[in-house]
Parts: structure tokens; sequence; C-alpha cells
């Protein structure tokens, strides 16, 4: 399981990094995207690969640590999705007023001459 | 028995005086959110309002924690009352708390720059502008590597917009570019904080400094690469070559006052870089101890050179201006490599006194542009596109007098600030730095790395008054046809503001340099920093047993 993961990570996240040396403003987003998927897999997978352990304690037991999972990279999965899903947003819209303003997607604002 | 309980319920107010930095300007842009344009006369004087408001906060926060005021000059605040590895830890140390008032004087300069025209375009302007104060000044303050990087995302969510401030292609083209940069940092800031919550359990930095020394094997490996990566994204934002492309066109593009506060933010990722470097990797930390060290010395000094070279090439304003910033940031970060703590204190002093200089100096180009471009008519074309419906006063009636005498003298004392020449405030700073460097601390020799700095730092200097003055040269003597420009008062009592400040800080430089040697010593002593965050009790719930008597 650790093998399958650490390759799908890693697969995404280089695949990202080839889009975002793209020249066009759109390959640049998916690739951002993309890597930023492979971050948050990355986070979780830090908190240590688990099956079958909830990070909850239901009530009335006494919690122990060997039969839960590590909450915390959960719990920052989520804020960084969240920060992630806003700012992509955010590069989007911009990305939108460039092609408006200047007539083209390139990144640089203007054709390459050949 | 009830009494005790009572008393200790309610913290004592100065300790929440330590959050107040970050909620006021949260309150106040949220309330300046739903606010139309047609009320921008109250969002200016609100947004205003707020900015004061830090000022006195941070003055407050200095007066308590020289003062004597807290245990060790440290105030702690507990937020949510989680006691410290679990929860979010906020603290006030003398460093902070000065890093706190400049942000609030940078702030309060930029504003009132915006009260003519920058703060009228743009229906959102003074929201925005709060929400990079609340985001930059949490930065300061929190001392939990999550919480950090929530904080650096609003920081710089903010900066996105108000970079675009005055929509045009120019700030487009430059905002692409540095959104694009500064995601990226961001997914790399989110690896190191993952890979070094793996390796050592936790996020609470003092905590973390505790932890470190009992690292080892492949964790204390895993350890240095999580704190290299997310070194990597601080050091993007504090422009060290070569990470630091971005930084002039992005400071050219943007609005003055824009351009202001994102001279700090250069020096926010220095501040990191400082304080989390001595934390993890100070003489206390066992087999990490010294990691990245001279990475820190020479990428500074490559820095140096990379920003000398790129003042010498340019010779647009702006542009100058950004790589003055990036000659201060190799600056700091080699000063910070150097690892001498009398050095810091000279470093510290000069990261104060050029973000002072460079932030006038940028406010001072739109003033000098108006030399060549009456009229500011690139202004004017924004205003047309957002339907501005009140066109802004004419400067005319309530203008300044000798104009020209005004800009030309404001600039040859931005340039002697940049350049470090007497008698302003970036002689003194690296007067105390080579003072610092020829006095090493064990009494020994000086090493061939303290030589070399020293060569860079007067190169530079020499090469910031080379270009400066052709530039001055060009703009001022050799430009026959000039016509005086209007100026309004608004606009020139920032940049007076700021000079005057530099003024202040070299005739007060004793009294500041030995605030300044405290605050370096207080980050230099980790181990009662530790123990004051780590130690703090919480304030037991109304629900809570006392205990027995």
């Amino acid at each position: 399981m650790e093998l399958i993961i650490s390759l799908a990570i890693g697969i995404v996240f280089g695949s990202g990094i080839w889009l975002v040396l793209r020249p066009r403003s759109f390959q640049v987003l998916s690739g951002l995207m993309l890597m930023s998927y492979a971050v948050n897999l990355f986070i979780f997978v830090m908190g240590r690969l688990w099956v079958d352990a909830a990070p909850l304690t239901p009530p009335g037991t006494t919690p122990d640590p060997a039969q839960l999972a590590d909450p915390l990279p959960q719990a920052l999965v989520l804020t960084a999705i969240v920060i992630g899903f806003a700012t992509t947003a955010l590069y989007l819209v911009v990305m939108i007023g460039s092609r408006g303003l200047t007539g083209t997607d390139h990144v640089d604002g203007k054709e390459p001459e050949v | 028995m009830n009494q005790v309980v009572t008393t200790s319920l309610s913290l004592d107010w100065s300790q929440h005086l330590i959050m107040a930095p970050i909620l006021l300007p949260l309150l106040v842009g949220a309330i300046l959110a739903p606010l139309t344009q047609g009320w921008h006369r109250l969002k200016f004087w609100l947004s205003y309002a707020s900015v004061l408001g830090m000022l006195a906060t941070a003055l407050a926060l200095i007066q308590m924690t020289d003062g004597g005021h807290w245990q060790d000059g440290m105030g702690v605040y507990l937020a949510a009352n989680w006691s410290a590895p679990f929860g979010i830890a906020l603290l006030a140390d003398r460093l902070s708390s000065i890093m706190l008032l400049l942000c609030a004087v940078l702030a309060l300069a930029a504003l009132h720059f915006t009260r003519l025209r920058w703060g009228r375009i743009g229906v959102h302007f003074h929201t925005l502008f709060q929400f990079l104060l609340m985001g930059i000044n949490g930065a300061f303050l929190t001392h939990d590597l999550f919480n950090l990087f929530v904080f650096f995302e609003v920081m710089l969510a903010a900066s996105y917009g108000l970079v675009l401030h005055g929509y045009n292609a120019e700030r487009i083209r430059a905002s692409m570019q540095y959104i694009a940069i500064n995601l990226a940092a961001a997914l790399l800031f989110l690896i190191g904080t993952a890979l070094i919550y793996a390796t050592t359990g936790t996020l609470n930095m003092a905590d973390l400094s505790a932890r470190v020394a009992v690292l080892s094997g492949e964790e204390l490996a895993l350890f240095k690469v999580g704190a290299a990566v997310l070194a990597l994204a601080f050091l993007t934002k504090g422009a060290m070559w070569p990470l630091g492309f971005w930084l002039p066109t992005t400071y050219a593009a943007a609005s003055p006052p824009v351009a202001v506060m994102l001279v700090l933010m250069t020096k926010v990722g220095a501040y990191i870089v400082l304080r989390l470097w001595l934390l993890m990797f100070s003489d206390g930390s066992g087999a990490a101890a010294g990691f990245g060290q001279d990475a820190l010395l020479y990428g500074g000094m490559l820095t140096i050179v990379f920003g000398a070279a790129g003042m010498l090439s340019t010779d647009t304003a702006g542009r100058m201006a950004g790589y003055a910033a990036i000659v201060s940031s190799g600056t700091l970060l080699a000063v910070i490599g150097y690892g001498q703590p009398s050095l810091v204190t000279a470093g510290l002093y000069y990261l104060i006194g050029s973000t002072v200089a460079v932030a006038a100096f940028l406010l001072l180009i739109e003033l000098i542009d108006r030399i060549r471009t009456p009229r500011s008519a690139m202004l004017a074309l924004t205003m047309e596109a957002y339907a501005v419906e009140d066109t802004p006063d004419e400067p005319s009636g309530r203008g300044v007098p000798a104009t020209m005498a005004f800009l030309s003298l404001a600039f040859a004392a931005c340039a002697l600030m940049i350049a470090g020449l007497p008698p302003l405030s970036g002689f003194v700073a690296k007067f105390g730095m080579f003072h610092a460097l020829l006095n090493p601390a064990d009494g020994g020799a000086i090493p061939t790395a303290g030589w070399s700095l020293m060569v860079l730092i007067v190169l530079s200097g020499l090469i910031a008054v080379i270009s400066m003055m052709r530039f001055g040269v060009r703009t001022f003597w050799a430009n026959a046809g000039a016509e005086p420009p209007k100026l309004h008062r608004s606009e020139v009592a920032p940049v007076l503001f700021l000079l005057g400040l530099s003024v202040l800080m070299t005739v007060q430089a004793n009294s500041l340099f030995g605030y300044l040697a405290r605050a370096s010593d207080d980050i230099h002593r980790p181990a009662t920093y530790v123990q004051r965050v780590l130690g703090t009790p919480t304030v037991p719930g109304p629900v809570s047993t006392p205990e027995a008597p």
C-alpha cells in the first residue's frame, strides 16, 4: 500500500510540475491544481497509513492511541483544501482578466515572436 | 475558595492585547466589506482608525515586553484556552512587538497616501488592506507552524487582490507570475510542515524546539529535508537568489501604497527564517545544530550581488526600488547565517531602517513620475474603467509650494538611506554591522566570510549611490522642460513622516540599539522561550473542580 500511494503522489506531482512549466496559463493552473492534490494526499499520508481506524474517540470509552488514526493531518488537509481552492479560484479570475485585456492566454501576456 | 476561582477565571487584560493586532483588522475589514463606494470617506476613516489602534497596541506591547510587565519579556496567549502544545499559542516578545510597530507605521503612511486617489478606485481596497494587515500581524505573533501557514495565506490572498489594484495590463501580467510563484511556494510550505509533523509529531514551535534535540538517524534526515523545503517557501517570500526573480516586476507594477506593504512582506519572510532557524538549529539542538547556516550566509551574499547588479542595470525607479529591497533581504539573510547575536542586533536595526527607506522611496516615485508624465494619465484611465462617479479633488487648491525642491531633497534623503551614507539611519545600520563583524563574540580572528560580507555591503552601497545618482541627475538636472508637478498634502505627508522616522531612528540610535540587543538576546535563548510557552497554565473553567485547599 505504501508503494502504491507514494507512486501515485509522485506521478500526480510530477505531472503537475510539467504542466506548470508550460506556456499557457490554463496549463499552469491545471498544473497547480494537480500539485495541490498531490500535496494534500502527502499531508494525509504523513499521519501514517491506517486501515479501519477512526480519528474520533467514541463517547464513554477510554481512548487507546494504538487503535486510532492521527486526527491532526486530517484537520490540516481540510484547511489546506479550502485555502488551495480559494486561491486557485482567484488565479482563474486573474487568468480570465488577462485573457480579456491582452487577448492571449500566454503566461507572459503576449505571444512569443517566432 | 470561591474568590480564588473567580480571580483566576479572568485573564489579565494585557494578555488579550496580544490578540488585538489580529482581531482589529479582521473586524474592521469585515465591517468595510458591505459598504458601497458612496461611503468612501467613512471607509477611509474606519480603516485609518484601525491602523491607529494597531499603532497604539504595538506601542503598548513594546512597553509591556520591555518594561518588565511580563516574565522574561514574553506575553503568551493560549487561543481558546488550550494548553500549549495542543492548541495554538500566540506570543508577543520584544522582536514581534517592534515588527508590529513597523507594520503599523508603514500601514499608516501607505493609507494616508491613498486618501486622495488610490483608496477610491476599486471597491474593496480598504477591506483587502485590513486583511493584509491581519495576515502580517498574525505571522508576527503566532507560534504554531500550521497557523503560520494560514496567516501567510491570508496575507498573500489579500496581496493578490491589492497587486491588481488599479487594474491594467501591466499589473495583470505581473500578478499572473506573482500568484503562480506564491501558490507553488505555498505547496512547498505544506510539504515542509507535513514532513516536520511526521518526524517530530508537533507543530507548536516551542515544542518543536524542545524535540529537535532528541532526533537522530532517519528521523533527523527527514526532519532536515522538511526544514529545507519549508525554508524554500520563506526564502521565496524573502526573495533570496535564485528565488527572487518575481520581485522587481511585481514591485514596479503594483500601485505605490501597495508596494510599500509588499516591502514589508519580504521582511516577514526574513523574520520567520530568523526565528525558526534559531529555534530549530541553534547550539542547543544536538545533532541538528547549525544545519543550513552556510546556505543562508552564502545565499544571502549571492542575493546582495544579484540585487546590486540589478540596480545598476535598470533605469526605471520602480525596479530600482525592487532591487534595493532584494539587496536588503540578502544582507539580512547573510546576517542570520553568520550566526552572531551582536550582528543580529545590528541586522534588525538595518531591517527597520531599510524597510522605511525603500517604502519612502516607493511613495516618492509616483510623485517624481509626475514630472515626466503630468497629471498621471494612467490613473484617470482606471478611474474611467471603474466609473468612479466623483472625480477626486484637483490638488491645485491645497498644493504644496516648492515642489521641485521638496522632491529632489526627499529623493536625496532616500538615496542616502538606501546607500547607507551618513548622516541618516542607513549609515548607523552599516556601522553597527561592521562593528559587530570586526568584534567576533569569542574575540578570535575574523573569518573570511566576515571580510567578504563587509566588502559586499560596501560595494552594494557604492552601486546604490551610482544608480540613484544617475536617476536623480536625469530626472532633476538633465530634464530641462520639467514642470513642477502638483502635489497634495496627503501625498507629501507620508513621505515626510517616513523620512522623519529615519531621522528619529538616527537620533535615538542608542536606545533603539539597546532595545534590539535585548530582543536579539531573547531569541537566542530558546530554552527560556520553550519553558515560557509550555509552562503557561490555562485558565480554569467555571465548571472545573478547584483543587482542594
